[in-house]
């Protein structure tokens, strides 16, 4: 189960390095988050079935949540300010 | 048995659906694609009794997945599901990385020797997490739920085109609002 959650893992890292548009790029976090879930729902299981694990998960999920908010803000906020949806369009922090 | 094969094809389906996203001509196709790999990790959750964390990830993810196709609509300009497009940079870097991180990953995972499992799950393992979370654990909740409260404040700010300031001046006093389209009764 670790190594399928590492294999996913690493393929967000590959569209999270590799995308231009920034919706892609916010896929291939996902895809990590994702694997994180299986990867801590593997060891809850596998190896300490107590509820601290699953607590542990829903902050994931949690986690998962905010990044999927803030980066849809900041996608719009992006689109609005410079008409940008690559991430070679906005590369530098001045308005 | 059964449990084993299910995992298994939930595993193939998780690795080959995230795999599709970055493989796909289409938004609209990788969009379909990072679902069905939630789902299939969601499922893999219910596999091991955790009733409440796959139910959870597969309808969030499902609504997720239903509003960035509505981004890929409204910021892309094109029609996501026939526009063939690739749009990557520093592909090789990008493979050389990942795959960097697999091999570490995996040796780790290979190599460490696991200790054997710790006690068993409860009996209704949703009633134990609320009873944990209502309880010892609550400081996890009480910790998400400003984070959350913050992340809708913020999302609002950095979404939002016009705000009370824009309409009604930096001190608030400008009557009628500034709108570009005016409304209401005798206006």
């Amino acid at each position: 189960m670790l190594l399928v959650a590492a294999a996913i893992f690493c393929v967000g890292l590959y569209g999270a390095i590799s995308q231009q548009v920034v919706v892609m790029v916010m896929m291939g976090l996902e895809l990590m988050i994702n694997a994180v879930i299986l990867a801590a729902a593997g060891f809850w299981w596998f190896l300490a079935p107590e509820p601290t694990g699953q607590v542990l998960l829903l902050v994931i999920i949690a986690a998962m949540t905010v990044e999927m908010a803030m980066g849809f803000a900041v996608a719009t906020l992006l689109h609005r300010e410079r008409e940008a949806d690559m991430t070679d369009m906005a590369t530098d922090l001045s308005g | 048995m059964v449990v084993d094969v299910a995992f298994w094809v939930l595993s193939v389906l998780a690795v080959l659906g995230g795999a599709a996203v970055f493989y796909v001509d289409s938004m609209a196709r990788a969009t379909y694609a990072l679902a069905l790999s939630f789902i299939a990790v969601g499922l893999v959750a219910l596999l091991l009794q955790q009733n409440y964390v796959g139910v959870v990830t597969i309808l969030m993810m499902v609504m997720e997945m239903a509003v960035m196709a509505v981004y890929m609509v409204m910021f892309m300009g094109m029609n996501p599901a026939l526009m063939p497009m690739s749009m990557v940079h520093g592909k090789r870097m990008a493979m050389a990385a990942a795959g960097g991180v697999f091999a570490l990953l995996a040796s780790g995972i290979l190599l460490v020797d696991w200790p054997s499992r710790r006690g068993a799950p409860a009996g209704d393992v949703t009633m134990a997490l609320g009873e944990e979370l209502m309880g010892p654990k609550m400081l996890a909740m009480a910790v998400v739920s400003p984070v959350m409260v913050a992340t809708i404040v913020a999302g609002v700010v950095l979404a939002a085109h016009r705000t009370r300031y824009d309409r009604m001046g930096d001190d608030l006093r400008r009557r009628p609002a500034d709108d570009p389209q005016p409304g209401g009764v005798g206006r």
